[in-house]
């Protein structure tokens, strides 16, 4: 994080607070997005993340705190006058318009002239791969493309900060990792900032730059990709992020990734001992899981050492990088 | 070829349940172009006496008669008038309830949804009379206003339900993607709620148009006969006259707005758009 902080700080979220009717909603949220930087609001569903999301977008009133873009407050300005843009889950584009007029409509809001207009499409349909689709409708084409339109239609009006509402997750997996790459590749081309929002870690882990973690409306760990999985600071990013094994040791709880397990034949080699229940070839790589006292372990082991082993055989751990937490 | 027209030969051909839905088409369709082409000959009978089916003798006659008429003329002019002005007026008042219906909870939304439903609940003559008091206090009897609201209550139910379900399909991130591209919120309704919402606002105006077109009673209680639309003055005609063909040709100028207007926003109308209108959510 050390190498960004000389960076500017386009978006400051201070102490935001949403509260719903029902009394869900995010509590005292602090964070800085920097310049150029693709930050990851990543947590299971009903976390807040989008919550997030729609307060910096205007499309919810803040309880309390405030939304700073580029040091100015935002919290009072209607969605329209905000320099964000929203790129949405789905039923992004307007159907009644062509692929064109749904590009051009925020532009002739700006009073763009004519030519100019022309221009800055055809070449935005170009960096987003859909060019000569002017005059198609929304309609025909597929979801990712859709995407696309919608995505170039947002960066079309230079925003200062780029929001996206899980974009990608109502297509197929194939072509969502597709969209991930050119997303990427579009940001770093560009320098823009993006605030991301997913429920996918791998997705958030592929795109960004730093993860926030959340869990129940609050803020668990900020970090790089490298940072939360290697060093989860609580037990729920321990189990949200990556496979992780759960151990019971001296009222405390020990997480430990499967790769960072290194199992030894026979007793009494590493630091526990555990019998083998099943074993899994997985291509390059094979899944054992063993059992120990009444956890069930997974470790990562080669081809090599699998063949060796049997059901029901004792083998010996050796725990490597793992971190211990208080709650069970 | 004839011979396969013996009902034997038909009924074993298709089977038995075909054989009787085809029955069940038949008579329907007797029953219902029955009239209709009943009225379309006798349009162009210039002479007709009653026991007979195919009248004596052909023409144009009743139809020079009537445009010889001016009143009727005027009558036919005052239809569209009064037509033109409660579809706009409704749309301006029908349609924003209607949105707002869609997309805002309110205590009583519901409520309100039904009070449209109440006009068209109660048989109509009940409701009139007691308007007739509220018009003569402010002096609405026996005018244009007076009959166009006349009009608007007899329409309002499809004006305020078909919209709103209309507007509810329109997804509310179609609204914020507007708003978020720089529209206001008075852009974003007619350059995106509104066509998006379009093809239920056009069956609902369709209907206020032809059921403004057809309306007959409200339009003699509270015009007093001096508002003559075209179904008024045609209860006149088919009272006095003792010519039958004029009804008949009115019918079939009565019918002509309404066949347009079906034909230009057939695409719009089907059973979906209309089914649509009616859902209580």
């Amino acid at each position: 994080m050390s190498e960004t902080n000389e960076k500017k700080v386009i978006l400051d979220l201070a102490d935001l607070t949403k509260k719903y009717d029902n009394g869900d909603g995010v509590e005292h949220i602090n964070l800085k997005v920097y310049e150029g930087e693709i930050v990851t609001l990543l947590g299971p569903s009903g976390c807040g993340k989008s919550t997030i999301l729609r307060t910096i977008g205007g499309f919810l009133d803040i309880t309390d705190g405030d939304i700073l873009i580029a040091g100015e407050s935002i919290a009072a300005l209607p969605p329209e006058k905000r320099p964000t843009a929203m790129v949405f889950q789905s039923y992004n584009l307007w159907p009644h318009m062509t692929i064109y007029e749904n590009l051009a409509f925020g532009l002739k809001l700006r009073k763009t002239p004519a030519d100019q207009m022309k221009n800055m499409i055809t070449n935005m349909l170009e960096l987003v791969s859909m060019g000569g689709s002017e005059k198609k409708y929304p309609g025909q084409l597929s979801g990712g493309q859709q995407q696309r339109i919608a995505i170039a239609r947002s960066l079309l009006l230079r925003p200062k900060l780029l929001l996206l509402d899980e974009p990608f997750s109502a297509l197929d997996a194939k072509i969502r990792q597709q969209m991930r790459e050119e997303l990427k590749k579009i940001q770093q081309d560009l320098g823009i900032t993006v605030v991301f929002v997913t429920h996918d870690q791998e997705e958030a882990m592929a795109l960004s730059h730093r993860i926030v973690v959340m869990n129940k409306g609050k803020i668990d760990q900020i970090g790089t990709p490298a940072e939360i999985y290697d060093d989860p600071k609580t037990l729920h990013v321990a189990s949200f992020i990556g496979e992780m094994n759960f151990l019971k040791k001296e009222g405390k709880t020990l997480a430990v990734r499967p790769e960072d397990i290194t199992v030894c034949e026979g007793a009494g080699q590493g630091d526990i001992d555990a019998t083998v229940r099943t074993i899994m070839l997985l291509g390059h790589y094979v899944v054992l899981t063993v059992q120990h006292n009444e956890d069930v372990i997974k470790c990562n082991v080669t081809r090599d050492l699998s063949e060796r082993l049997a059901i029901g055989d004792t083998v010996s751990l050796k725990l490597g990088k793992h971190s211990l937490f208080d709650a069970a | 070829m004839f011979k396969m027209l013996n009902p034997r030969r038909f009924y074993h051909a298709v089977g038995k349940r075909k054989f009787y839905e085809f029955l069940i088409l038949a008579v329907f369709i007797l029953f219902f172009y029955g009239p209709m082409l009943n009225m379309v000959i006798l349009a162009f009978a210039n002479k007709y006496e009653a026991p007979a089916i195919i009248p004596q003798e052909f023409g144009f006659k009743w139809w020079s008669y009537i445009f010889s008429q001016k009143s009727l003329v005027t009558s036919m002019i005052q239809s569209f008038v009064v037509a033109i002005v409660t579809t706009l007026v409704s749309m301006v008042f029908c349609i924003p309830a209607a949105y707002s219906i869609a997309r805002f909870k309110y205590p009583g939304r519901k409520l309100f949804m039904l009070s449209f439903l109440l006009t068209n609940a109660f048989p109509k003559l009940g409701i009139f009379t007691s308007i007739a008091v509220l018009f003569y206090k402010y002096r609405l009897m026996g005018t244009y206003p007076g009959v166009v609201i006349i009009h608007m209550i007899h329409s309002m139910m499809f004006m305020v339900w078909l919209p709103s379900s209309a507007f509810r399909s329109v997804h509310r991130q179609q609204e914020e993607a507007a708003r978020d591209v720089g529209a206001g919120p008075v852009r974003t309704f007619f350059k995106v709620t509104m066509p998006m919402a379009m093809p239920g606002i056009a069956v609902a105006t369709l209907y206020t148009f032809l059921g403004s077109m057809e309306e007959a009673q409200g339009t003699m209680l509270v015009g007093m006969g001096r508002i003559q639309t075209m179904p008024v003055a045609m209860y006149g005609i088919i009272l006095d006259s003792t010519a039958v063909q004029i009804g008949a040709v009115f019918a079939i100028l009565l019918i002509i707005p309404s066949v347009i207007m079906i034909f230009i926003m057939r695409k719009y109308i089907g059973p979906e758009a209309i089914a649509g209108g009616f859902k209580m959510k």
